[in-house]
């Protein structure tokens, strides 16, 4: 219970932003957090916290998988890397051949989720394939 | 003479008798009293709301659900401690526990590897190893890139994540 005290914040916070199924347990001292948040503000806030408990995500102590719940299949994502062009690949993995490019700010169509890193996604211009997750941004 | 005082003591005792008969009997609380005061009790204890007593003859029957095996003892006492109770008969179920959290499900180290190996792509400056569900990250990261790498690592379900990373 002590992981439930250091981090109670950061689930005071959880269990009022309205997360979908969210579970919160703790095994073998590592806290695991897990849900689908109404928005990508909120998965901002929960991180803003779990920094500021544990500053640079040194202690090891927790797992938090919560994922945007707007990012469904048929939405539109904007592609948010930095700067450079995000790749379409063959398949799910950077191993996987690149079959095209997302630009940079670009709105691109979900098409179906492969897993919490992939995502099938369209572009305006009918290029279909896989695109990493982290870069894609439901627009609301 | 002799006869007067055996009659004496013979009606002595008799009025005694009769009297604490007459008063125990007046006293003895009636089996409807019983249960009023033992619904009461209850009432007040909330994980003792859905217990039901009845009484018969001064022997109280209780049923119905109990929280757990504590408060099924306690329903018992409270019964017992009631004035004109003579026995109890403890028929209350325990409710059963309510199911533990399903454990949870770390991911198998060559699903983590692949996942990691992607999630880590463009940081060429950071180093991991997989072993057993736990994520090591060493080398070295740029302070902004440290909680997109972060998202990514925890979305794959490792058991934990040993962050040795020197952030810039």
């Amino acid at each position: 219970m002590a992981l439930q005290d250091k981090y109670k914040e950061l689930i005071d916070y959880a269990r009022t932003s309205g997360i979908s199924d969210l579970q919160v347990r703790e095994q073998d001292n590592v806290l695991y957090v897990d849900g689908a948040a109404p928005s990508g503000e909120v998965k901002d806030k929960l991180w803003d916290i779990y920094s500021k408990l544990d500053p640079d995500f040194r202690s090891a102590d927790v797992v938090m998988d919560v994922n945007v719940s707007t990012a469904v299949a048929g939405s539109k994502a904007r592609v948010t890397t930095e700067k450079s062009n995000l790749n379409i690949r063959k398949g799910p993995g950077t191993d996987q051949t690149v079959i095209g490019k997302a630009a940079h700010d670009e709105i691109v169509t979900l098409v179906s989720k492969t897993n919490n890193q992939w995502w099938l996604i369209r572009t305006d211009k009918g290029q279909e394939g896989y695109a990493y997750a982290q870069y894609l941004t439901t627009t609301s | 003479m002799k006869i007067t005082i055996v009659r004496l003591i013979v009606l002595m005792l008799f009025t005694t008798v009769s009297v604490s008969t007459i008063s125990s009997c007046k006293s003895k609380p009636k089996d409807t009293d019983i249960q009023t005061a033992i619904t009461g009790k209850f009432s007040a204890v909330s994980e003792l709301s859905a217990v039901t007593a009845t009484v018969s003859d001064g022997v109280v029957t209780l049923s119905g659900e109990c929280k757990d095996e504590a408060s099924k003892a306690n329903a018992e006492n409270l019964a017992k401690e009631t004035e004109g109770v003579k026995s109890v008969i403890n028929n209350c179920t325990v409710a059963a526990p309510p199911p533990a959290p399903a454990p949870v499900v770390i991911s198998a180290d060559d699903q983590l590897i692949k996942g990691v190996a992607d999630a880590t792509k463009d940081f060429p400056g950071v180093k991991t190893s997989v072993k057993d569900g736990v994520v090591t990250l060493t080398g070295e990261i740029k302070k902004a890139d440290l909680k997109k790498l972060m998202q990514s690592l925890h979305s794959l379900k490792p058991k934990k994540i040993e962050n040795h990373l020197t952030v810039k």
